[in-house]
Order: C-alpha cells, then sequence, then structure tokens
C-alpha cells in the first residue's frame, strides 16, 4: 500500500543521507522525498512517499523514529491528510498545438508561466495522481521535460506535527 | 565538575581532558598523522592510558571486549583514511551487539576536506550503517559537547558505537573548556520505564499459562538486569533459556536452565521455544539463528510478551501480543512487584506437567559426546577449561564450531563472563576482545577459544600481548578445518570441501 510519511529532523548536515541510506540499507521503497527547513531553521520538514505491507510501513516508521536526528515521525496516510505536489512541464506549442495546449492548462487549473516560438512551460500543482493524469491526458510527443518535486503532505485540520 | 573557565585549550587538550571527564582509564589505538596532537596530549599526562595495538581492528575488537567485561564504555583512536578503514570491523561487529563504544577517529584539517586530500575518506558516510550514531566536529566549539554526546548515545537507550571523527586543524585550534554536566537532545529520548497496563497483563498471561517459557538475550546483560531475572525466574519456577548473547543472564548450572536456543542449542530449549503457550522474550531478538524460519516459528499458536528498550525490536521478525518498551531492569522490577503482591499462579500441576515434558526432551541428552575417546573431543577440552578455571572466567571466542562448542559446554554462572561476536560473527575477534576483558578486569582468568584459522585473522595482536604482559590464556581447537564452513559444505552442498586443500597448505605449513 502507499504512504506517506511525515518527519520533523534536525537541520544537519548528513540528516538526509541517514534518512535515505535508511531506505537502502533496509531496502524499503521511496517513491519520493522532499526536504527542506520550516519556520523554525534548526528544523527540516520531509515527505517520503514509501509502498509496502502493514508490517514493512511499522517498521519503516519505528527505524525512522530510531535516527538520532528524527525529531518526529508520523504515518499521514493513516487518517485525513492532504497531499500537494508541484511539476513544472515543458510541452511543444508550435502555432498548431497553442489553443490545444492551453485549453488542457486550464481543465487542469495549470498555469503557462514560459513561452517561446515552440513550447510553453506549464505549472501544474495537485496530489500525484492529478500530475499523473496531466501527463496521460497529453500525447507522448508532446512532452519535451518534466520535473516534479515530489508530494508534500499535511494532515487536516487540527492534526498537527510538531515539537 | 573540573572546570577551566577562560583557560584556552587546544582541541587535543579538550579530547583528552573529556576521557578524563568520563573517566576512562584506556584507550585501545594507532597513531597515525591526522592524530598526533590527540597523542601528544595522551603522552602529557597520565589519568588515560593508551594501549597501542597491532591493527586498528584489533583497538576495535579491543575496546569492544572492555564494555563487554564491564559497564565501562571502551573507546578506540584511529588515525583518518585507513587507520578507520581498518576498524570498520570492528565497529561494525560491536553495532550488531549493540556494544556502547566511543570511536575517536582524526580526519584531514576541515579546508582539504572533499579535495581527496592524503589520507581522507569520508569516515562518517563509510561507517553511518553500522554506527549507532557519528558526528564530525566542524567548529572546536563544538568539540566537547559532542564527545559528551557521543558517550551518553552510546550507553543509554539500545547501546551502541558512536563514532567522532576530528580534523586535524580542530585538534590544534583553542577553545575555552567546558563539559557539559549533562545533554538534553529534544530528537532522542529512549523509554525506559514499561507502560504499567501492559506490565500487568504479561503478568497475568503469564501466571495463567500452562506451559510458559521465558528466553532471554543479549539486552540482560547489556543492562546489567542478572539478579531481577534470576530473582524473576526462580520467583515463577519456570524454564529459562538464555541467547548465544545472553548466557551467564541466568546461572548455567540451574536446572530450571534449558541450554542456549536455536541452531546449535538444545532440543530441549529448542522444543520448549516450540511448544510453550506463553513465551516471555527479554531483550532477544528472535534472531535467524534462534527462530529459523518466522512463518514456521509463527504455526504454533502461543501468546509472546517481547521486553526491548528498541521498539524496532517488537515485532520485526515474529509478531507479539504483549508488547513492552523499556529498560530490562526496571520492567522486570514492576513484574516482580506485582508477583509478589499476590499474582500467584494458579494450575500448579499444568507446570508439573509441562516441567515432565521437559525432562523427557533434556532425557535426550542431546550434546552428548564420546568422552573416553582417544583423540580429545573439542567438548572435552572446555569441560576441562570449565574445571581449571573454577567455572569463573572470562572466556572470549572467535567464530566457528569451537564457539559453539564453549557456548555449549562452558557453563557461565555469571553476567559478561562469556564475550563474543554473535551477530556479525567477526573471525578475529576472541583474541583482541580478551585484551579489552583483561583491561577491564586485571587479575581475573582471561581466555580466548579460538580455532586455527580464527586466530590468525587478527594473530598479530599476539605482540601486544606480550608487550604488556597480558596473561590470556589462548586455548586453540585445531581440528583443521574450517569446522564450521566444513559443517556446512557437509549439510548443505553434499560434502564438497570447496577450498578444503587451501585449508590444509595453511595449517600444514603453519
Ligand atoms: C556461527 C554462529 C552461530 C550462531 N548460532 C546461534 C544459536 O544457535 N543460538 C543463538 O541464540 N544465537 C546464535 N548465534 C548468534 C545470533 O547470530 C545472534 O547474535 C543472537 O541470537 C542474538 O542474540 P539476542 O537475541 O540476545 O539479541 P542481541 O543481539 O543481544 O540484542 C539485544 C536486544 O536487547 C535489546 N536491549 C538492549 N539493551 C536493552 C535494555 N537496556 N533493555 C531492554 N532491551 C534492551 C536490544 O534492543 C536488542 O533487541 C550464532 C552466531 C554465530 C556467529
Ligand atoms: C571474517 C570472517 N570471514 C569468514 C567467516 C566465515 N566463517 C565462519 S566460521 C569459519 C571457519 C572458522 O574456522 P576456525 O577458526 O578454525 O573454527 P572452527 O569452525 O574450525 O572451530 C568461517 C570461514 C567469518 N565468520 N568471519
Ligand atoms: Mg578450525
Amino acid at each position: 500500500m502507499r504512504h506517506i510519511i511525515s518527519i520533523l529532523l534536525e537541520n544537519e548536515a548528513g540528516a538526509l543521507s541517514r534518512v535515505s541510506g535508511l531506505f537502502s540499507a533496509r531496502a524499503y521503497n521511496i517513491e519520493s522525498l522532499t526536504v527542506a527547513p520550516t519556520e523554525d531553521p534548526s528544523m527540516s520538514r520531509m515527505t517520503i512517499v514509501t509502498t509496502g505491507s502493514e508490517d514493512v510501513i511499522e517498521q519503516i516508521t519505528k527505524q525512522l523514529n530510531k535516527l538520532v536526528e528524527v525529531v518526529k515521525v508520523v504515518d499521514l496516510s493513516e487518517a485525513e491528510h492532504i497531499e500537494r505536489e508541484l511539476m513544472l512541464i515543458k510541452v511543444r506549442a508550435g502555432l498548431k498545438e497553442r489553443e490545444d495546449m492551453k485549453r488542457m492548462a486550464d481543465i487542469f487549473r495549470g498555469r503557462v508561466i514560459d513561452v517561446s516560438d515552440n513550447t510553453y512551460t506549464i505549472e501544474l500543482t495537485g496530489d500525484c495522481a492529478k500530475l499523473d493524469a496531466f501527463i496521460q491526458a497529453l500525447d507522448a510527443g508532446a512532452i519535451i521535460e518534466t520535473v516534479r518535486t515530489g508530494a508534500s503532505g499535511i494532515g487536516r485540520g487540527n492534526r498537527v506535527l510538531r515539537v | 565538575m573540573d572546570r577551566v573557565k577562560g583557560l584556552e585549550l587546544t582541541g587535543a587538550e579538550i579530547v583528552v581532558r573529556c576521557l578524563q571527564e568520563e573517566g576512562v582509564e584506556f584507550v585501545f589505538g594507532y597513531p597515525g598523522g591526522a592524530v598526533l596532537n590527540i597523542y601528544d596530549e595522551i603522552f602529557k599526562q597520565d589519568k588515560v592510558k593508551h594501549v597501542l595495538v597491532r591493527h586498528e581492528q584489533g583497538a576495535a575488537h579491543a575496546a569492544d571486549g572492555y564494555s563487554r567485561a564491564s559497564n565501562k564504555v571502551g573507546v578506540c583512536l584511529v588515525t583518518s583514511g585507513p587507520g578507520v578503514t581498518n576498524a570498520v570491523t570492528g565497529i561494525a561487529t560491536a553495532y550488531m551487539d549493540s556494544i556502547p563504544m566511543v570511536i575517536l577517529s582524526g580526519q584531514v584539517p576541515t579546508h582539504a576536506i572533499g579535495l581527496d586530500a592524503f589520507q581522507e575518506v569520508d569516515t562518517v558516510g563509510v561507517t553511518r550503517p553500522c554506527v549507532k550514531h557519528n558526528f564530525l566536529v566542524k567548529d572546536i566549539k563544538d568539540l566537547a559537547a559532542t564527545i559528551k554526546k557521543a558517550f551518553y548515545l552510546a550507553t543509554s537507550g539500545r547501546p551502541g558505537p558512536v563514532l567522532v571523527d576530528i580534523p586535524k586543524d580542530i585538534t590544534a585550534a583553542k577553545h575555552e573548556f567546558l563539559y557539559p554536566e549533562s545533554v538534553a537532545m529534544r530528537s532522542y529520548n529512549p523509554v525506559v520505564k514499561g507502560h504499567a497496563g501492559q506490565i500487568k497483563k504479561a503478568v497475568q498471561l503469564l501466571t495463567e499459562a500452562k506451559r510458559p517459557m521465558i528466553y532471554t538475550g543479549g539486552g540482560v546483560i547489556l543492562s546489567d538486569a542478572a539478579p531481577q531475572l534470576t530473582e524473576f525466574v526462580r520467583l515463577l519456577g519456570y524454564p529459562v533459556t538464555n541467547t548465544l548473547m545472553g548466557l551467564g543472564a541466568y546461572p548455567a548450572s540451574d536446572k530450571q536452565f534449558l541450554g542456549m536456543p536455536g541452531m546449535h542449542g538444545t532440543y530441549e530449549a529448542n522444543m520448549a521455544m516450540q511448544n510453550c503457550d506463553v513465551l516471555l522474550a527479554v531483550g532477544a531478538r528472535f534472531d535467524d539463528r534462534v527462530i529459523g524460519n518466522p512463518d514456521h516459528f509463527a504455526q504454533n499458536p502461543r501468546k509472546i510478551i517481547h521486553i526491548d528498550i528498541d521498539p524496532s525490536s517488537i515485532s520485526k521478525r515474529v509478531k507479539v501480543d504483549v508488547p513492552i518498551v523499556g529498560h530490562v531492569p526496571e520492567v522486570l522490577e514492576e513484574m516482580l512487584k506485582l508477583l509478589r503482591a499476590g499474582s500467584k499462579r494458579v494450575a500448579a500441576a499444568d507446570l508439573a506437567a509441562w516441567w515432565k515434558q521437559i525432562e523427557e526432551w533434556r532425557g535426550k541428552d542431546c550434546l552428548k559426546y564420546d568422552r573416553n575417546s582417544e583423540i580429545i573431543k573439542p567438548q572435552f577440552v572446555i569441560e576441562k577449561l570449565w574445571e581449571a578455571t573454577g567455572g569463573d572466567a572470562f572466556v572470549t571466542s572467535d567464530v566457528g564450531q569451537h564457539q559453539m562448542w564453549a557456548a555449549q559446554f562452558y557453563r557461565f554462572d555469571k553476567p559478561r563472563r562469556w564475550i563474543n561476536s554473535g551477530g556479525l560473527g567477526t573471525m578475529g575477534f576472541g583474541l583482541p576482545a580478551a585484551m579489552g576483558v583483561q583491561y577491564a578486569n586485571p587479575g581475573a582468568t582471561v581466555a580466548c577459544v579460538t580455532g586455527e584459522a580464527s586466530i590468525q585473522m587478527c594473530i598479530q595482536e599476539l605482540s601486544t600481548c606480550k608487550q604488556y604482559r597480558m596473561p590470556i590464556k589462548i586455548v586453540n581447537l585445531n581440528n583443521r578445518y574450517l569446522g564450521m564452513v566444513r559443517q556446512w559444505q557437509e549439510l548443505d552442498y553434499g560434502g564438497r570441501y570447496s577450498s578444503r586443500t587451501w585449508t590444509r597448505c595453511l595449517i600444514s605449513s603453519s
């Protein structure tokens, strides 16, 4: 099953490699991993999307908690949460394709943020499934380049992860 | 607490002062360019004594042996690059068995890091998977606090080796010395006290059991909980088994002791593990050498209670019914309180029937061997060793058949007497570990039970033993084989003894 795990960790050199090293050493899957400092610069917030059986996910959260620099871990998928990912996608947009491409971006609530003679760069946010759907909806030949950030997640309502 | 306010010390002086503050008596090490400032400071004082080994692996094993045979922290000191890579086997050995240890390593100067400098290696990267935690000190003002943290992390929670990598320029820079009295880390707060509700549930399950079994491991030794365990087991009158890492936690000569469990364990211990209805695991991690395939193990229905300080040890290989996260002595004390307060066993007849069954299993005498054979059996040698030492020696071992014979036939009645590499299974551990054991217990008898192959992996340490006049007794069970490998080739490879000839050459030329 797909799980989205949020981690608060000390913003220290090497903390990221301890987390990624844990995943590779114990053969856990990582679909995506994003990390950046929080409002408190001494702390980073990481979101990891992973897949595994319930037993594996339990071990993943325990092993993460065991890392000395990890302050808190929560499996967001255990309850109501929101996830968002940002994608920048460069597509072919010559005279012929322009209008269709713009319409497609609109349907997905994307924004065209850069234009050249024959390309558009579209910014799109949403959950991972929506970004996948956008890519699916385009003609494979139309895509020149994609950059995705990986999912960031947060609990709904009063569900918070902080120290 | 000794403080030198206002006085500036060099990093090297700070390192040595920190070791003094921690009460470190011995450092096992090997010098090199990156740590020469530290060596110079060690030379200038006499509180912290340095033991010069012959190979950094020996330094790590010696520090590890020192920890295992005492409740102090072994310390080793190695230089950058090859110094630290040589020590990795020793660090990984300590990590797998959760041994508290502090490794200080030299590093190239901060300005040279990342430039492929002479004797540079990414020490934090290389050792990351085999330490509890590691640090690279980038600023002299963090040095003392980092060393304090290293000792704290090594000894608290689930113990383990912690490495502090110190660039050479940091050992020369100057800073005021302030040794922190305590450590608080928001990201690290191991649980010590067990959950009261779970403890109650556990005691109830145990007292209502028909076929109870107690299975204990290294966690009992590491937390010095042998007295509590012994009282607990005696009070209940239940059978008990100790893993290879847990031997000595319960007196092996007592009749409630069923021997070791697992692949090399006794028939009765394994049968009782398999057929019990309530299994209490204490500081033991359901290793594959102990329970084999977890799916097969799970086929017999039984309730499992598991006490461990590391939540990730619980329900890792085997699903547990009553998990108790906590420090063994604290949890056992709580359970003892409940037992003393009257949670008495109900069905004495069931327990008697269970013991009758166990005695039948024990009656097979699975470890019997021919005591009168012309060629002296290795088992016999260990029994004689037990006699000669009054059963009271510190016994280290290497890895192989000799290790299993020592574990099976030297009846350990006390904790911290049996010193071996269980998790990593490191050949070469025995001799250097014995050096550390001897330093931790100066007057004691220390024996290293080894094989003709294992001993050669750190044979250079004989020279250290000679230099420091360590009266270590080496018992070499020379079977002219990589015995344990041969045993596997016999069982699994139809007797194709690949590499046997090499073994023969090796032995006949030695
Ligand atoms: C050739 C060979 C053959 C082997 N055959 C066998 C065999 O037949 N039988 C056998 O038993 N072993 C055998 N071993 C050893 C085996 O590989 C494991 O090392 C061993 O079984 C693990 O022991 P343990 O479960 O006691 O755990 P350890 O590795 O000792 O781990 C200790 C556990 O206690 C916990 N702990 C630590 N401190 C505390 C505390 N303060 N409070 C609570 N919990 C704590 C830790 O978190 C950990 O889970 C063999 C090894 C070799 C090399
Ligand atoms: C460093 C290392 N290399 C290889 C092994 C694999 N191994 C396990 S036991 C063994 C043979 C040990 O031979 P010996 O020391 O003579 O002991 P015996 O089994 O004969 O008693 C080997 C090669 C190991 N455990 N450690
Ligand atoms: Mg041999």
